[in-house]
């Protein structure tokens, strides 16, 4: 009887022990994404502020009451706006953030392409063929001669 | 073609210029609040003059009013201090303070000492209510409106530009409405 009751103890510990482990690391990743509003170059996680202690306190106890991280950013979000998101929000206020280094970079491909194109017709053009390889190994060395 | 060569890149200086001259004038700690014009968060609070008395969001029902929130260890709020008594003498709005994680004693021996501009003060020790109120940086002003809804917010020390062009005009106009 002693020997069940002290492996169901031993049962019993271990498996809280192992679901605090879970909580722990899930909420570590969520403070990772969730800006400290005081010191707001700070994680929520990484933060002293005593207001960060106290909204670190809110999610766990908002997780340990059945929320999911979802809901504990809708919460948040509901009182600090999207800028307690490290991760923004893709939504038409956000477009230019999230798609425009994209629309440079195309706009980069497309100038570097139009430039490439309209050298090799000036070259070609000016009736010049692109140089041998023997004529670019001997222009080298003589470089490398100098 | 060989206009765009010089137009283009100066165009593209003159758009990164604009944007960096108004960034100037932006205060990055300033985060617009997603409460403004919606409806104040529910609270029950107990007073902290008569701690067994309590102030709810409905208490405030019908009339336009401040929330200031507040607290003896926050040094910016003795900068607002003198506004709030000036706008008590006036007695244009009411104002209830909000003493955020402050211990009833410090707030109580603070008001003797600055002068209490509040019509009601009342206390949230743990900092629940100024969670959800979005709270972040002590002072912080809310207008509130009739019905209950938030209009403004003011985050950091009231001045009295802020007061006289933006929070009174505002209060007048909610106060006709």
């Amino acid at each position: 009887m002693k020997v069940v009751l002290a492996a169901l103890l031993v049962a019993l510990v271990t498996s809280s022990a192992r679901s605090d482990e879970a909580l722990d690391t899930r909420l570590k990743a969520l403070e990772n994404e969730l800006r400290c509003l005081v010191c707001q170059n700070q994680t929520l996680a990484d933060s002293n502020a005593p207001l960060a202690e106290d909204l670190r306190k809110e999610v766990r106890d908002l997780a340990t009451g059945g929320k999911s991280d979802a809901e504990i950013r809708d919460y948040l979000v509901a009182r600090y706006g999207d800028f307690v998101l490290y991760r923004p929000p893709v939504k038409s206020t956000t477009y230019l953030l999230w798609f425009g280094p994209f629309m440079l970079l195309a706009g980069g491909v497309a100038t570097w392409w139009v430039l490439v194109r309209r050298r090799a017709r000036v070259r070609a053009n000016s009736g010049a063929s692109p140089p041998s390889a023997g004529e670019s190994a001997a222009a080298a060395r003589a470089l490398l001669d100098d | 073609m060989k206009a765009l060569r010089w137009s283009l890149p100066l165009a593209i200086f003159l758009v990164i210029l604009g944007f960096l001259f108004v960034g100037l004038f932006r205060d990055p700690r300033e985060v617009p609040s997603p409460l403004i014009g919606k409806p104040a968060p529910a609270f029950s609070l107990s007073q902290l003059h008569q701690p067994e008395r309590t102030l709810t969001t409905t208490d405030m029902r019908g009339q336009v009013w401040l929330l200031n929130v507040w607290a003896s260890w926050c040094v910016s709020c003795r900068v607002e201090h003198p506004l709030l008594v000036d706008l008590a003498r006036a007695n244009i709005v009411p104002v209830i303070g909000l003493a955020y994680k402050d211990k009833r004693d410090d707030g109580l021996g603070w008001l003797k000492a600055n002068g209490d501009p509040y019509k009601l003060s009342i206390v949230d020790q743990d900092g629940r209510v100024g969670i959800d109120f979005g709270v972040y940086g002590v002072p912080e002003t809310f207008v509130i409106d009739k019905a209950g809804i938030i209009r403004y917010k003011q985050i950091g020390p009231l001045t009295a530009d802020a007061l006289k062009q933006t929070i009174l005009p505002l209060v007048r106009e909610l106060q006709r409405s």
